[in-house]
C-alpha cells in the first residue's frame, strides 16, 4: 500500500462530518417519524386498537404482496393496526431481527411465512413471552413455536393437482423434475414429500419418474440457471413440475426461448399475471394456485380470534373469518382456507394477480 | 518555515483532556446523542428489550471488527471473514448430526476450522507474497464453496435447546446479553495487544511502511501470519455463535458480513491506508452504525432508506476528511501568501 | 525509466520462433487453456454439452458476464477497483422495464443508449469521488453498492417487470441468432475487440497501463491522472449500463435485487483472466475469457452432474491459482529487468 499521505487535520473533521451526519439523519428520520406517529393514531398498549404484523418470507415477491393485501383487508375488517415487516431476501436470519422488531412494539399478532421452520423459534418464543399471539402462514413453522398454521390449500391438494396436471400434459409416462424454491421452505418440502409419495402408490403413475429436485431459492436468475441444468443433464425430460411462482416464471422463460419449447411440459404454482404470455405462447398449458389474498384475509381473522380468546389453535376450534365463513381448525393446529384453482388459457384472462 | 509564522504553536494536549477532544471520542459523542434522541423521539426504543435485541444482532460484526482493525491497520483486508464463519457453521452441523461427539468436542474441532482457514490466508499472503485483496476474493469463494460441498442445501437444527436459550440469556432484568461478558473480554483482549503491546505497536509501523517496519526489526511475515489466524479464529466462532443462536447450521449463515464489517471499522476510524485507528474506535463506529440502523427501523424508516444511510456514512467519513484538507490547504495557503507578501512589500529579502 | 514505457525485457525479435514464445507466454493462454481443457474433458463425459441449444446456453450465459467483465477489466488495470456494478447494473435494468413501460414505442437502440448514458452517469460519480477525494475506490464503491442499491430499492418497490412487458423484439434479441451466434454475444465480442484494440492501440488507452503501473511516475510523466480514471470509471459505467440492458432482454424479470452479488463474480473472472488486481498488466480480452470460464464452469458441472456444490470451491481454487501465476510471472519478468539492466552497465 502506498505511504501515509493524509494531513492530520483531515480526521479532527472527518470525525465531526461524520457525527453531524448521523445526527442529521437521526433527527429528520425520527421527526419525519414522530410526525406520521401523529397521523397513524395510537398502537399497541396504550388503550388505543391493537396492531398485528404481517411477517412475509420476503418483501419485493408478487405472490407476497397478492397475500399481504388481503391481509391488510382483513386487518382494517378487525380493526386492527397492520404493517408489514420483511428482509429483502429469502432467509430467515433476515427475518429474525423483523421479529425481534414486532415484539418490541408489542404487536399482539405476528403474522410469519418462515423461512426456516426452527431457525426462527426462538425469537418467536421470546414473542410469545411478551404476549403475541403467533399465527404461521403459507409456510409453518415448528408447531411448537406458533398458535395455529393458515394453510392456504390442503398440502395433499395442492401436490395431487399438480401431478395430475403434469401427467395429462406428457401422456402417463416420462421423466419428470421438481424446481423448488429453498431447501428448507417448510411447504415446499411438504409438497415434494407427497408427490414421492403419490408417485410411489399410485398405479396411475407407474411409469413416471421423479428423476431430479433442484432448488432455485426463489431468485430469478438461479431458478434459470438450474432449469437449463436439468434439460441439459436429463435429455429424456418430459416435463418440469415448479411449485413456486418465481421457478415456474423462470423456467417458462428459459422454455419459451429455446428449442424445448412445446416439447417439454410445464406446470406448477403460478400467478396468472406472471404467466399470462406464456400460457398464450404455448409453453404453458395449464398451472395451479389458489386465491393468495384470501390466505392474508383469513390469517387476520385468526388472529383475532387467538386474541379474543375465542380459540386456542386446538383441533376442532372453529372461528369467524368475516366474507369466507366459518374456518375450522383440523389436526396439528392447522386451518385450511380453500380448494385450489387451475388456470389455462380459457380462463388466465379472467384474473388480475 | 510557514507553519510558525500562520499558526501558533499548539500545545500538546496532555492525560484526559487529549481523551476527550481525540477523533474517537466524536465517536462516542455521537453514538451517545444517537441513543438519547431516539430514546426521546423513537417509540418503544427505550426499554431493556432494545439493549438485548440490539447487541444480539450487532454481536458478530463486533466479534469480527476486532482483528479486522488490527488487520486494516497493518495495511491488508480480509474479505473471507463471512464465509470461514459459514464454513465452521456447515463443519459444526454436519459433525453434531454424524459424528455422535458432545457438542463440546463439536465446537472445539469447528472453531479449529478457523485456525486452518487463517493459516491459509496467512500462508498465502506472507510466505507467497501474494496481495492480500486478491487472496481473500479467492479464499472467500474457496471456503463458502466448501461450507457447500460439506452440508449442500440441507440445514441441520437440533443442536441443544440449553445452549440456544444460554446464548439468548440475559443478565438479570437490564437486557444485555449474558454472551456480551466473553464479547467484552474478547474486545480487551485485542485492545490490549493493539494498545499495550509491542507486536500492536509493530501493526501501525507495517501500515505505514513495510519497510521501515523490517528495518527497525519487526518481523512482517510472522506478525501478518498470526493476525490472519487470529482473523480466522474470531471468524469462526461467530460461526459458532450464529449456529447456536439461529439454532440452524447452514453454509449461507453470515454471507454479505464481510462488508458490514468493513464499513464499520472504516467508520470507526481505521484508515484504510493502514498505521490509523484504534479498538475504542472501532467498538464505537460498531455500535453508532448498529444503534443508528436499530433506531431507524424502529421508528418505520423502510429498509431501502436504511441502506442508503449505511452507504452514505461510509462515503461520507472518507471523503469529508479529503475536502477538510483541502479547505485547510487552501486557507493555509492564503494565510502564507498574505504574510509571504507583508515580508517583502518593507523590502526585506527572502532567502 | 523503462517501467513506465511497458515491460518487454529483451529488444523486439522478428525472427518466428520468439514471436511463437511470446505468444505462449502472453497472460491469457493459461486461462484459455483452462477454458479449452474444461470445453474437451466435458464433452467426452457428456457428448450433449456441444448440441446446439446447450452452445447457445452457453454463448448466452456468459454475455452479460464478459460485458461486465470488460468494463471492470478497465478500472482494475488502473489499480482501482468497482463493487458497485451489481447494483448499477440493476438500475439500468429496472430503468429498462421502466422505459418500455411507460413510452412503448421508444425504438431500440434509443434503449440501449439510454442504458449507457445512464450507466455511464452512475459511474461518473464513483469516479469523481475516487478522484475527488482521493481514496482507495474499495471503499467508495463500497458505499456506492450500498447507495444505489438502497436507491433502487425503494424507486421498485415489490414492482417488477416481466419479459412480457417488454416488445417482443427486444426480447427476441437474446434468441435470434446470426450464423449460430446469438445477436447479444454479437454485441459482446464486438465490445471486446472494440476496447481491446483501443487499449493496445490508442494512447489514452496505454496510458491507463501506466497509472495502474505507477500512478506517481504516470503523473510525473505528463499523463493527467485524474482524467483517465474518471474516464476508466465513466467507460466501465457504459459498459455495466449495456449489460443491464441486455439482461432485460435476457431474463424473465427485473426487480429490486436484479444484479446483487455480480460483483465479486465479475472481479473473480477478471483476476481468473489474469488482470492483476494491483493494477497496470492484462487485458480486456483475458478477462473476457476468464468471464466464459467461469460461466462455463457452472453449466459443465451440471452437464457432468457433479454435485453443482463444487462450483464456489473450483471458482475460488481458480482464482488463487491466477494469482500465484501471476505472482510468478511477474517476479521472473522483474528478475529478468534486473538481470538486464545489470547487463547493461
Amino acid at each position: 500500500m502506498e505511504l501515509f499521505s493524509h494531513t492530520h487535520s483531515g480526521k479532527r473533521s472527518r470525525r465531526a462530518a461524520l457525527a453531524a451526519a448521523a445526527l442529521a439523519v437521526t433527527l429528520v428520520a425520527t421527526g419525519c417519524s414522530a410526525g406520521g406517529d401523529e397521523e397513524g393514531g395510537d398502537s399497541g398498549g396504550e388503550g388505543g386498537s391493537s396492531t398485528i404484523a404481517f411477517l412475509p418470507k420476503q418483501l419485493n415477491n408478487p405472490y407476497t404482496d397478492v397475500v399481504l393485501g388481503g391481509g391488510e383487508n382483513g386487518a382494517e375488517e378487525i380493526g386492527y393496526d397492520s404493517q408489514v415487516l420483511g428482509p429483502l431476501e429469502a432467509s430467515a436470519s433476515a427475518q429474525i431481527p423483523f421479529i425481534e422488531q414486532a415484539t418490541q412494539e408489542q404487536t399482539n399478532v405476528i403474522v410469519i411465512a418462515a423461512n426456516d421452520p426452527d431457525a426462527v423459534g426462538p425469537s418467536l418464543q421470546a414473542a410469545r413471552e411478551a404476549g403475541a399471539k403467533i399465527v404461521a402462514f403459507d409456510s409453518d413453522t415448528n408447531p411448537d413455536y406458533r398458535d395455529i398454521f393458515i394453510s392456504q390449500v390442503v398440502a395433499k391438494d395442492v401436490a395431487l393437482i399438480q401431478l395430475e396436471i403434469i401427467s395429462e400434459q406428457i401422456g402417463g409416462e416420462g421423466d419428470i423434475a421438481i424446481l423448488s424454491a429453498t431447501a428448507t421452505a417448510t411447504n415446499q418440502n411438504e409438497w415434494i414429500k407427497f408427490m414421492e409419495e403419490e408417485l410411489d402408490s399410485n398405479p396411475d403413475y407407474a411409469n413416471i419418474n421423479l428423476v431430479a429436485k433442484v432448488y432455485g431459492d426463489d431468485d430469478a436468475d438461479k431458478s434459470f440457471q438450474e432449469t437449463q441444468g436439468l434439460l441439459s443433464s436429463y435429455p429424456d425430460l418430459k416435463g418440469i413440475i415448479s411449485p413456486t411462482t418465481v421457478g415456474i416464471a423462470a423456467a417458462a422463460k428459459y422454455l419459451s426461448t429455446s428449442d424445448y419449447k412445446g416439447k417439454v411440459a410445464l406446470t406448477g404454482l403460478g400467478l396468472p399475471n406472471e404467466m399470462r404470455s406464456f400460457v398464450k405462447d404455448g409453453t404453458v398449458t395449464e398451472f395451479a394456485l389458489w386465491d393468495p389474498a384470501q390466505l392474508g384475509y383469513v390469517a387476520a381473522f385468526a388472529g383475532k380470534a387467538l386474541v379474543d380468546g375465542d380459540i386456542t389453535g386446538e383441533e376442532g376450534d372453529t372461528f369467524d373469518a368475516g366474507e369466507m365463513g366459518e374456518i375450522e381448525v383440523g389436526e396439528n393446529g392447522v386451518a385450511i382456507v380453500g380448494p385450489p384453482t387451475r388456470f389455462n388459457a380459457d380462463n388466465i384472462d379472467d384474473y388480475d394477480f | 518555515m510557514s507553519e510558525t509564522v500562520t499558526s501558533a504553536a499548539l500545545k500538546p494536549r496532555s492525560g484526559w483532556t487529549k481523551r476527550l477532544t481525540s477523533n474517537d471520542a466524536i465517536i462516542w459523542y455521537a453514538l451517545i446523542i444517537v441513543v438519547i434522541v431516539a430514546s426521546f423521539t423513537v417509540r418503544y426504543f427505550a426499554s431493556s428489550l432494545t439493549v438485548g435485541f440490539l447487541l444480539i444482532q450487532i454481536i458478530p460484526i463486533l466479534l469480527i471488527a476486532m482483528p479486522m482493525a488490527l488487520v486494516i491497520i497493518s495495511s491488508e483486508i480480509d474479505l473471507s471473514v463471512a464465509s470461514i464463519a459459514g464454513l465452521t457453521s456447515a463443519v459444526m452441523g454436519v459433525l453434531w448430526r454424524d459424528s455422535g461427539w458432545d457438542i463440546g468436542m463439536v465446537i472445539f474441532v469447528s472453531v479449529l476450522v478457523g485456525v486452518v482457514c487463517g493459516a491459509f490466508n496467512g500462508f498465502l499472503i506472507t510466505t507467497l507474497g501474494l496481495p492480500s485483496l486478491a487472496v481473500t476474493i479467492g479464499t472467500l469463494a474457496l471456503f463458502r464453496g466448501l461450507a457447500l460441498v460439506v452440508i449442500g442445501d440441507q440445514k441441520v437444527a437440533n443442536f441443544p435447546k440449553e445452549l440456544n436459550t444460554f446464548v439468548l440469556s440475559k443478565i438479570g432484568s437490564t437486557g444485555i446479553p449474558v454472551v456480551m461478558i466473553f464479547v467484552l473480554i474478547i474486545i480487551a483482549i485485542f485492545a490490549v495487544i493493539l494498545h499495550f503491546t509491542p507486536f500492536g505497536r509493530g501493526l501501525y509501523a507495517l501500515g505505514f511502511s513495510k519497510e521501515a517496519a523490517s528495518f527497525v526489526g519487526i518481523h512482517v511475515g510472522r506478525s501478518k501470519f498470526w493476525l490472519f489466524v487470529g482473523t480466522g479464529v474470531v471468524s469462526s466462532i461467530v460461526g459458532v455463535f450464529l449456529t447456536l443462536r439461529l439454532a440452524s447450521a447452514g453454509p449461507d449463515n453470515g454471507t454479505g458480513m464481510e462488508l458490514s464489517v468493513i464499513a464499520a471499522v472504516l467508520l470507526g476510524g481505521v484508515s484504510i491506508f493502514g498505521g490509523k485507528g484504534s479498538i475504542p474506535g472501532v467498538v464505537g463506529g460498531v455500535l453508532l452504525i448498529g444503534t443508528l440502523t436499530y433506531a431507524l427501523r424502529l421508528a418505520k424508516v423502510p429498509e431501502t432508506a436504511l441502506i442508503i444511510v449505511t452507504g452514505s456514512l461510509l462515503v461520507i467519513s472518507v471523503v469529508a476528511p479529503s475536502i477538510a484538507a483541502w479547505a485547510n490547504e487552501k486557507i493555509r495557503l492564503s494565510r502564507v501568501r498574505k504574510v509571504v507578501r507583508g515580508q517583502t512589500a518593507p523590502g526585506t529579502t527572502t532567502a | 525509466m523503462s517501467a513506465a514505457r511497458g515491460i518487454r525485457p529483451t529488444a523486439p525479435s522478428s525472427t518466428g520462433l520468439s514471436a511463437i514464445g511470446s505468444f505462449f507466454r502472453a497472460r491469457e493462454i493459461p486461462v484459455a487453456g483452462a477454458l479449452v481443457a474444461l470445453i474437451i474433458v466435458t464433452t467426452l463425459v457428456n457428448p450433449r454439452f456441444l448440441s446446439p441449444q446447450s452452445v447457445k446456453d452457453l454463448m448466452l450465459n456468459a454475455t452479460i458476464v464478459i460485458i461486465l467483465a470488460v468494463g471492470q477489466a478497465l478500472v482494475i488495470i488502473t489499480r482501482n477497483v468497482d463493487l458497485s456494478i451489481g447494483s448499477i447494473l440493476g438500475l439500468v435494468a429496472f430503468g429498462t422495464g421502466t422505459l418500455f413501460d411507460v413510452a412503448p414505442g421508444l425504438p431500440i437502440p434509443l434503449v440501449f443508449l439510454a442504458g449507457m448514458v445512464f450507466g455511464a452517469a452512475l459511474g461518473a460519480i464513483n469516479g469523481a469521488l475516487v478522484t475527488a477525494a482521493k481514496v482507495p475506490a474499495l471503499v467508495i464503491t463500497l458505499g456506492t453498492m450500498y447507495i444505489f442499491r438502497g436507491v433502487l430499492t425503494s424507486w421498485a418497490g415489490s414492482k417488477q417487470y416481466f419479459s412480457g412487458d417488454n416488445p417482443p423484439e427486444f426480447g427476441a434479441l437474446s434468441v435470434d441468432t446470426f450464423f449460430g451466434v446469438p445477436i447479444i454475444t454479437l454485441v459482446a465480442l464486438v465490445v471486446v475487440i472494440a476496447v481491446g484494440v483501443f487499449m493496445h492501440a490508442v494512447r489514452s488507452g496505454r496510458d491507463l497501463y501506466a497509472i495502474g503501473s505507477d500512478p506517481d511516475a504516470a503523473r510525473l510523466f505528463g499523463i493527467s491522472v485524474s482524467k483517465r480514471v474518471l474516464a476508466a470509471f465513466v467507460a466501465s459505467g457504459a459498459l455495466t449500463g449495456l449489460a443491464g440492458v441486455l439482461y432485460t432482454s435476457r431474463y424473465n424479470s427485473v426487480g429490486a435485487l436484479t444484479g446483487t452479488g455480480l460483483e465479486l463474480d465479475v472481479v473473480a473472472a477478471v483476476v481468473v483472466g489474469g488482470v492483476a488486481i494491483s493494477g497496470g498488466t492484462g487485458t480486456v480480452v483475458g478477462a473476457a475469457i476468464g468471464a466464459i470460464l467461469l460461466s462455463t464452469i457452472t453449466s459443465s458441472l451440471t452437464a457432468t452432474r457433479v454435485d453443482k456444490f463444487w462450483q464456489q470451491a473450483i471458482v475460488g481454487v481458480l482464482i488463487l491459482s491466477a494469482i500465484i501465476i501471476d505472482r510468478i510471472v511477474s517476479a521472473r519478468t522483474a528478475r529478468k529487468l534486473r538481470v538486464n539492466e545489470a547487463r547493461d552497465v
